[in-house]
């Protein structure tokens, strides 16, 4: 298995990096302070063919390697994270159909998402059901050829502005939301579905994270992805594959507020030097770099994992973005360390950066939620039988 | 109609640049990217293409083995093929050896324009679209900052002190455009994906038909020094003074030299 980028991924590298330094980097403030979602970014991904690398060729998606998709999210993340979300948001919402769905679903849906057409967003959290993901109440009722789904999600990434979602609700309540929860395709123009609430955010401010309301919303029965009860299954199956998506931009993050650090340093004068002349510096410069580079490595090896289909790729995901995670938000507070007061305020991009790297410890689970997932790998591969529980704790 | 585009592989304007013991630029040892004026004249003839003007857009090289690199991208970003002129008699040609041997492929080629950028961005001589022009017997419409192809005929607007200049000449012409035209694109991935599979031809001097023993040594002229340019004047600080007395100080050297 080999996970060293190719000659065509460090081609990839340069094509996003002229791109995002030239087109993406100069709006990044703006988009922090406006908390606006970025369209132009949108169109501009789109036209470049960057919103259909998970698809296949035959839906009209370029079919990158997950190391290639990693090196995506990670080149625009370290300009702006908020801006990477709208490629890893493409892919975490269009997982489940590329996991359960069925040729004519990819078929209806996967070319306008490819093209970048049509965004998609994937509903699964809920206000009392973050990490603890089987506490999902979201009703979906057959009635006919159709299910009508009523309820409401939270902390949905591009909820507001998606044209389809993919959603988990209980078809069967008693069974609880281990084995009576399914997935549904749903487009957002159905009849009861309405996004009333953004959040205001930390950070990732340009990205919208919208509630969702279902109020009789019929779904039909050709939507749903997989059989009745794969709803847990299907969103378990999905997170353990995007998790890398939010490896990569943690990694794209540390790298951006690294090389703002290393420029700084290299400028700054104080005490008539060069404060990267100063060995404090340069040993926490050090620091930044070696672990970031650690975080990138490991995630590239969690993506070789991924593309060969390992049965251990939860753990390699899982792995790979508590440690990007975790450095992300070291490295960007080091690099408002080094910036000193000029960190601190918004006229240099590493205070937006440190906000920014926050959110990659609490989505696509949190840190904990990553270390159970972990925890539970190793005892795995040592033979020891999980203990069956009520609650699951996977986490979105 | 058919447009063959002039494409210089140059050296990256941030790359660190040296210099071999005969004064040549070390190619080698420099990032190289496609000459960034040539992206103009690219824009304008893929545009022209997807007017439905041209049909068929092709890139012609002259360069080392590497400048497949520059055909390569040229191609990602659009068209349909490329050829590379590579001999090692032309190393360190000049801009009339260039011009002979761009001028000999597109006689092979003969596409209706030869369109050039305006300069490239490491020699800056400006040179070649006229002398291609000169040794082809061609019209030469140069500095366009549009390109207009009708019927037979070949239009430019050239920018002037006043306004614009209408110069058209009939087909086939060589031309040269500015950066006027309108951005380069950004190749897109499926453009990279697909540029890998596009026709790229490597000729030699035979194969265009060159004696190299014409070429003289591949150069007229002679390259002689090598030199960084000259510093610039120390500039002048104003620092650590009450705004009023600095902006006073800035007004009293500007009408000093009689710039306010």
């Amino acid at each position: 298995m080999t996970y060293l980028p190719t000659p065509e991924h460090d081609e990839l590298r340069a094509v996003v990096r002229e791109l995002a330094e030239e087109r993406i980097a100069p709006r990044a403030a703006e988009i922090d302070r406006r908390a606006e979602f970025p369209w132009d970014l949108k169109e501009l991904l789109a036209r470049q063919d960057l919103l259909g690398t998970c698809f296949e060729e035959r839906h009209g998606g370029t079919a990158l390697d997950e190391i290639a998709q990693v090196i995506l999210a990670e080149e625009v993340a370290r300009v702006d994270a908020t801006t990477s979300l709208i490629p890893i948001v493409q892919k975490l919402g269009s997982l489940p159909i590329i996991r359960a769905g069925t040729d004519e679903q990819k078929a209806r849906y996967f070319p306008r998402l490819a093209s970048g057409e049509w965004l998609i967003a994937f509903g699964l959290t809920e206000a009392a059901a973050g990490s603890d993901v089987a506490a999902n109440r979201m009703r979906a009722k057959r009635d006919g050829d159709a299910y009508v789904l009523n309820g409401s999600k939270r902390f949905i990434t591009h909820g507001s502005i998606a044209n389809v979602l993919t959603v988990f609700a209980l078809t069967d309540p008693e069974a609880g939301g281990r084995k009576g929860m399914s997935a549904f395709i749903v487009e957002t123009d159905t009849p009861g579905f309405s996004s009333p609430r953004l959040e205001h955010k930390l950070g990732i401010r340009g990205s919208p994270t919208a509630e969702l309301q279902f109020d009789d919303v019929r779904v039909p029965v050709e939507n749903r992805l997989g059989d009745e009860g794969d709803g847990f299954k299907i969103a378990m199956q999905t997170l353990d594959r995007s998790r890398l998506g939010i490896a990569a931009q943690a990694v794209g993050i540390a790298q951006g507020a690294l090389d703002a650090a290393v420029g700084y340093a290299g400028q700054r004068q104080q005490f008539g030097q060069r404060i990267g002349d100063f060995q404090g510096i340069q040993f926490m410069l050090a620091d930044m770099a070696s672990q970031t580079e650690a975080a990138r490595q490991l995630t590239y090896a969690a993506a070789a994992r991924v593309e060969a289909r390992a049965v251990d790729l939860p753990y390699w995901t899982s792995a790979a973005k508590l440690i990007a995670g975790d450095n992300a938000m070291r490295v960007t507070s080091d690099a408002v360390q080094i910036f000193g007061g000029y960190g601190y305020i918004t006229e240099y991009p590493v205070e937006r950066m440190m906000r920014d790297a926050k959110i990659t410890q609490l989505y696509e689970g949190t840190q904990q939620i990553q270390r159970l997932v972990i925890g539970r790998q190793l005892l795995q591969r040592a033979g020891v039988r999980e203990r069956v529980r009520a609650g699951s704790a996977a986490g979105a | 109609m058919k447009i063959v585009v002039c494409v210089k592989q140059v050296p990256a304007t941030t790359a660190q640049k040296h210099y071999t013991s005969d004064l040549r630029l070390d190619r080698t040892s420099a990032e190289s990217v496609i000459n960034p004026l040539d992206e103009y004249a690219i824009e304008q003839a893929l545009r022209l293409q997807e007017a439905g003007t041209v049909e068929s857009v092709a890139y012609l090289s002259m360069g080392p083995d590497q400048a497949v690199e520059a055909l390569r991208r040229a191609l990602a970003m659009g068209g349909d093929e490329a050829y590379l002129v590579t001999d090692g008699a032309l190393a360190g040609a000049d801009a009339w050896a260039t011009a002979r041997v761009l001028a000999a492929a597109l006689d092979k080629l003969a596409p209706d324009v030869a369109l050039m950028g305006m300069a490239s961005d490491d020699a800056k001589g400006s040179l070649v679209p006229g002398a291609v022009a000169a040794v082809r017997g061609l019209p030469l419409l140069s500095y366009g900052s549009e390109l207009r192809l009708e019927d037979s005929v070949a239009r430019i607007r050239r920018l002037n002190a006043t306004g614009y200049d209408i110069i058209e000449a009939p087909l086939p012409v060589v031309a040269s455009v500015t950066d006027q035209v309108g951005e380069p694109r950004y190749a897109s991935l499926k453009g990279i994906m697909a540029a890998k599979r596009k026709p790229l031809e490597t000729w030699s001097l035979e194969d265009v038909g060159i004696d190299a023993d014409d070429l003289h040594g591949a150069a007229l002229t002679r390259v002689i020094e090598v030199r960084p340019p000259e510093a610039k004047a120390p500039t002048e600080r104003i620092e650590n003074v009450p705004a009023e007395e600095a902006a006073t100080r800035i007004v009293d050297w500007l009408s000093a030299r009689k710039l306010i």
